[in-house]
């Protein structure tokens, strides 16, 4: 019997969730240790998918498939070379996320670590699903939690904040829903049978006509997540209201649930809308680059310094996802993790920061350095790594995705790189007027260094930020096949439409049902269809 | 013997992470021996692989050490390789020789430093990433020693973090450079994209087999070039260099004078077959160098802070280095850019030890007859002047006459004139420095001069072998006028670098070269000599007759005002105007004004909902009305 490992994953921390309700709330320290226990168990199971994962093939692998509610939607769920790794560094993130919120969160413990163990679930269920209504349940209820995350234990205007994230989140995911069902009726109508099943939307070829209505639905709500230029207001506010471990995880997560959408779904399915947006895209994308590091530039808050550097970052592996070719793409996912541990780091050193003086403003800091050494030395890589230093990860995700880009657009890439420049700067003058510099805010004296329990919690991050930087290979090589595949279809299934196109004439506007399996119902079924349609 | 060469950065590298990991608890003693040590070890594995390399073939050129595969994404590859030619041989060697040396004056001058571990760290870290710049096989690994310079030099300069000067010198430094590496990267791409690979071995053979058109040369080579402006401090982006004095001396030595910022200078000689393919960026080297050489020349005239002369005069000297690459001489540039490690080391460790005598001083108005207090320090000091000058026959003299004898022989004579009139402004202002400091009156305060000493023998020690090597080390690359085969440096490096066209003098033409920019040389000497020793009221008057061009050259022809009235501040203002004008209004309030629009609207419909049932009734009558209406008509 095989067992379910994927199952395990995703819903142990929620079954953990479920057993802490019955510990009662003030025994914190057992509350704190047991989410800790369930977290790193949830992380030591995911390592044996690293282990045990094929990269030779781009199947889904871990498959499991159970029926559900029926009409197509089912239980499925797997992964591939492009979401093992999202999986792996939201499980490797966790037991990190949960030792920095040790101390700073004081009330409420018990419902705070409920509600990161259901996060936790919903989070893996988003990578995982390969049913588009599983995925969205997911995509759903993980907003959930975080609703509750930012709105309990936030800082002053965490209702506004709050509000602002789960509409804005809402107002994409509902067209996308739409969406979700448009889809689900044009295969029943095309093929007979109730599907919600990924791989039978991948087989289908749609009018692009009506792939550009698809498409901007499940394309707003997915740039709303990155975000993406100009739906990014909302990220600031949600970061700088939210606890740090909610910043952490939003920045290091739940942003690359966007950028995940186009790979898994927006982009395979609905190839010539993409064709037909790209340019839009594109400029989004750059503007989001150099806007979010001109913005990042100027705050006075160090959390929506970083928040903005986020809109930078993800500006460009956007630009990688749109720029598809290999290089862009694996430069794009590998950007993607980088950037979930060097801005989730940073998060945490803000956390750091704030937990001593509880302010988050740049100018109440100043030459915090002498008085936390070690502190500033972690603070140090970290931003290193997030302005892409070669020998950390930072570099190999950024200087594949900037090479991808430039071998799709060389000016996209010239005007993109201004980000190394960007990013430089404004890190580097944060650094400075935080890190640097005489005290001169008296709090600053009583600063004690990191705690054995905040050294513990930034090691592993400082390991994996040289190792990915040194040794890219274990990661990259497990991409390969998932990576090409994609790009593989999203061509052959552009040239299968503009080949259909040519051959049968199809005007403009097309009948819904006249879309079918191309590579299933051959040139005479269309044509039987096309009978049906005149009867 | 030679396949241990890739252990050269290796070593450093290993002495770094301890450091940054136990270097708070190790005792002082133990990390200034490591330290040091680390880097001579590097230092006779480079004399081993040069003597290995000397015993094999120039066939077998480049030896190659590829550890493991680096990056591989699609036809992206770079390798974890090493290589070792003739050129990464002197520059190994020179980075570990002079390395070390400066290493062992730095025991001596951090020993009172709170921050010793962490001093050593940052200075071992660095030879690593020169190491590997120097010594990578392919140009994205040596992207990664060309950034990791730049970090260690920001670390270095803002080391002393606690001063806002200091901190702001080293982000400054960083991010010009990072303006550089942008396009230092993008050239990369090109190369990646129109070779194939990224290896040194492939590009020439692309260059060689024809496979690269003018144009694309030209595009790469600029690209690149731009960034070597970025580390080597050229025109446009020389900027940082002067406010990296805030670092300590030794690193000036180092990093700021001896090694990084010549990496620009190998960088060019690297791509020695590109740049001779595409005579457009030759150009635009020789030019920017030639400009830059006398631009700075002129900067360094007028500065009291004594680190800023010598700051002002390595861009210059580099500038010289570019004339060399940029005239086809690229073993000239490199010979130039091998003494200069030498003598302008020499020069920063020697006002390094007169700032130790002096409490930290670094403005030469307050200093003055200091020679009978610093007995050892003044002679190396005036060698170093001495060499820089161009004056017969130590190494400066041989290096720079073999850059402008060919600026001439090729033809380029502006840029010849230039490098002759840098000449005198160079041998002018060294000895306008060396008669401020150690000649005159004394001005220093009755409290500093009571503590003038002599530094200990740790930094004494590396300024004497300093100064020998500033007297012998251009006796390996002596011109032709001395004999046919007594260029051993250039001949050296013939494997590497195209052979430049050998300069078609007459005899008598070099001799004549020789002897005018040996003239100029000691023309600017005798004037130092007469303005400062003879007739110090000759500057005042000068000053006073012109004073627009002094305060010009005072302020550095303002150009950190222009790029920060040009650059810095709109970039500030312009993010600050969009920000507070676009994003929290236009955007932010295009979405707040949803949802309040959305509440509006609620609450308007929420009039209607009274609870009053003849209410209900009414609206119920009236859409009723309104519905046969609508069926009627």
């Amino acid at each position: 019997m095989n067992i379910p490992v994927l199952s395990i994953i995703t819903f142990f921390p929620l079954a953990g969730a479920i057993l802490l309700i019955f510990i009662h709330k003030d025994r914190k320290e057992l509350i704190r240790f047991f989410t800790l226990g369930v977290v790193l168990i949830t992380f030591l199971v995911s390592l044996t998918l690293y282990f045990s994962f094929n990269a030779q093939t781009s199947d889904p692998q871990f498959v499991e498939k159970g029926a559900w509610i029926g009409y197509g939607i089912n239980y499925h769920i797997g992964i591939d070379g492009i979401s093992l790794f999202l999986v792996l560094l939201t499980t490797f993130l966790m037991p990190i996320i949960i030792l920095s919120s040790w101390t700073y969160i004081q009330k409420r413990v018990k419902e705070y670590l409920i509600f990161m163990l259901i996060l936790e679930t919903g989070i893996i269920g988003v990578f995982v699903s390969l049913n588009l209504f599983l995925f969205y349940v997911f995509w759903e209820a993980m907003l959930i939690p975080m609703y509750f995350l930012i709105g309990v234990w936030g800082g002053r205007r965490r209702i506004y904040a709050t509000i602002k994230y789960v509409l804005f989140t809402m107002f994409g995911s509902l067209l996308m829903l739409v969406a979700i069902f448009v889809l689900y009726s044009i295969f029943y109508k095309a093929t007979g049978t109730y599907s919600f099943n990924i791989f039978d939307y991948y087989k289908i070829i749609l009018n692009p006509q009506v792939q550009v209505w698809l498409f901007l639905a499940f394309a707003l709500a997915f740039a709303i997540k990155v975000p993406m230029f100009p739906f990014h207001t909302w990220l600031p506010d949600a970061h700088v209201e939210a606890p740090t471990a909610g910043s952490v995880i939003l920045a290091a997560v739940l942003l690359k649930m966007g950028a995940y959408g186009f790979l898994r779904f927006a982009i395979p399915l609905f190839p010539d809308a993409l064709e037909k947006f790209l340019p839009v895209l594109l400029i989004l994308c750059l503007i989001g680059i150099i806007y979010g590091g001109l913005m990042a530039l100027i705050q006075k808050d160090v959390k929506s310094l970083v928040a903005y550097s986020s809109v930078s970052h993800m500006g460009l592996i956007m630009l990688a996802v749109f720029a598809l070719n290999v290089e862009a793409v694996e430069g794009a996912i590998y950007q993607m993790l980088s950037h979930g541990l060097s801005t989730g780091a940073l998060f945490l050193c803000v956390g750091v920061l704030y937990e001593r003086a509880h302010t988050r403003l740049i100018k109440d800091y100043g030459g915090v350095s002498k008085q936390m050494p070690v502190f500033s030395a972690f603070f140090l890589i970290f931003m290193l790594s997030s302005i892409g230093l070669p020998g950390l990860n930072g570099f190999v995700g950024e200087v594949l995705c900037i090479f991808g880009v430039f071998k799709t657009s060389k000016i996209l890439a010239i005007l993109g790189v201004t980000t190394v420049i960007l990013s430089a700067a404004y890190l580097l003058w944060m650094f400075q007027r935080v890190m640097q510099g005489p005290i001169e805010n008296e709090k600053i004296f009583s600063f004690k260094d990191l705690n054995k329990r905040e050294i513990i919690y930034f090691v592993p991050i400082v390991i994996m930020m040289f190792w990915m930087g040194i040794y890219p290979k274990p990661f990259l090589r497990k991409m390969d096949a998932s990576v090409i595949h994609l790009i593989n279809q999203v061509k052959k299934k552009e040239a299968v439409f503009t080949r259909v196109q040519k051959e049968e004439n199809i005007p403009s506007v097309v009948d819904i049902k006249k879309i079918g399996d191309k590579e299933t119902n051959k040139k005479k079924d269309a044509n039987k269809e096309k009978e049906e349609e005149v009867k | 013997m030679t396949d241990i060469f890739w252990l050269i950065p290796f070593i450093p590298a290993m002495s770094t992470l301890i450091l940054a990991i136990f270097g708070q608890k190790l005792p002082k003693k133990y990390i200034s021996f490591q330290a040091c040590f680390a880097v001579f070890a590097s230092f006779i594995i480079s004399v081993i692989s040069l003597v290995g390399l000397l015993q094999t073939s120039h066939e077998s050129y480049p030896l190659v050490k590829n550890l493991f595969s680096w990056i591989h994404a699609g036809s992206f590859k770079a390798d974890l390789s090493f290589q070792l030619d003739p050129l990464s041989a002197v520059m190994a060697l020179v980075v570990t020789g002079v390395g070390f040396l400066i290493h062992v004056y730095s025991v001596g001058y951090m020993a009172n430093d709170k921050s010793y571990s962490r001093y050593f760290t940052y200075l071992n870290l660095f030879t690593f990433a020169m190491l590997i710049l120097v010594m990578s096989s392919n140009v994205v690994l040596m992207f990664v020693g060309w950034e990791g310079v730049g970090l260690c030099s920001y670390l270095l300069i803002g080391f002393w973090f606690e001063k806002h000067s200091a901190a702001n010198a080293g982000k400054k430094a960083f991010i010009v450079n990072r303006i550089g590496d942008a396009a230092f990267i993008i050239g990369i791409f090109f190369i990646l994209i129109y070779v194939g690979s990224g290896e040194f071995t492939a590009i020439n053979s692309a260059i060689s087999g024809g496979a690269i058109t003018q144009g694309v040369a030209t595009l790469i080579a600029v690209l690149l070039f731009v960034g070597a402006t970025g580390k080597s401090a050229q025109i446009p982006l020389y900027v940082w260099l002067p406010d990296a004095m805030e670092g300590p001396t030794p690193v000036s030595a180092l990093i700021h004078a001896a090694t990084m910022v010549t990496a620009g200078v190998y960088m060019v000689s690297r791509m020695n077959l590109l740049y001779t393919l595409s005579v457009d960026a030759a150009q635009v080297v020789a030019v920017v160098g030639a400009v830059t050489a006398i631009y700075a020349a002129t900067m360094a005239l007028t500065q009291n802070d004594i680190k800023r002369v010598l700051a002002y005069s390595t861009i210059s000297q580099i500038g010289y280095m570019f004339i060399g690459c940029g005239v086809g001489a690229y073993a000239a540039g490199m010979f130039h850019l091998y003494t200069h490690a030498f003598f302008k080391s020499l020069l920063f460790l020697a006002a390094g030890s007169v700032m130790h005598a002096l409490s930290g001083e670094l403005d030469m108005r307050k200093m003055g007859g200091l020679r009978k207090y610093l007995p050892l320090t003044y002679p190396t000091f005036l060698i170093g002047a001495i060499a820089i000058s161009g004056i017969p026959f130590l190494s400066g003299f041989f290096s720079k006459d073999a850059i402008l004898t060919h600026a001439f022989a090729s033809g380029q004579y502006f840029v010849w004139a230039l490098g002759i009139l840098g000449a005198v402004l160079t041998a002018f202002y060294m000895f306008r420095l060396i008669f401020l400091t150690f000649h005159g009156k004394e001005r220093m305060t009755p409290e500093v001069k009571k503590h003038i000493h002599e530094p200990p023998p740790a930094m004494t020690v590396p300024l004497v072998i300093l100064a020998f090597f500033s007297i012998v080390a251009g006796f390996i690359g002596l011109p032709v006028v001395f004999g046919k085969n007594l260029n051993w440096f250039g001949h050296f490096l013939e494997p590497v670098i195209k052979k430049s066209h050998e300069a078609h003098l007459t005899l008598g033409t070099e001799w004549l070269l020789i002897i005018i920019s040996v003239a100029v040389a000691l023309i600017g000497i005798l004037i130092a000599y007469i303005f400062y020793i003879k007739k110090p009221q000759i500057p005042h008057s000068l000053v006073a007759r012109f004073p627009f061009i002094y305060k010009l050259l005072y302020n550095k022809y303002y150009v950190d005002e222009i790029y920060n009235a040009t650059f810095v501040n709109p970039t500030i203002k312009g993010s600050e105007l969009i920000y507070d004008k676009f994003d929290l209004k236009v955007i932010d309030g295009a979405v707040n004004g949803t949802a309040s629009s959305a509440s509006f609207f609620g609450k308007i419909l929420s009039y209607f909902q009274t609870g009053l049932i003849k209410d209900y009734a009414l609206i119920f009558l009236l859409g009723a009305i309104l519905f046969i209406a609508y069926l009627l008509f």
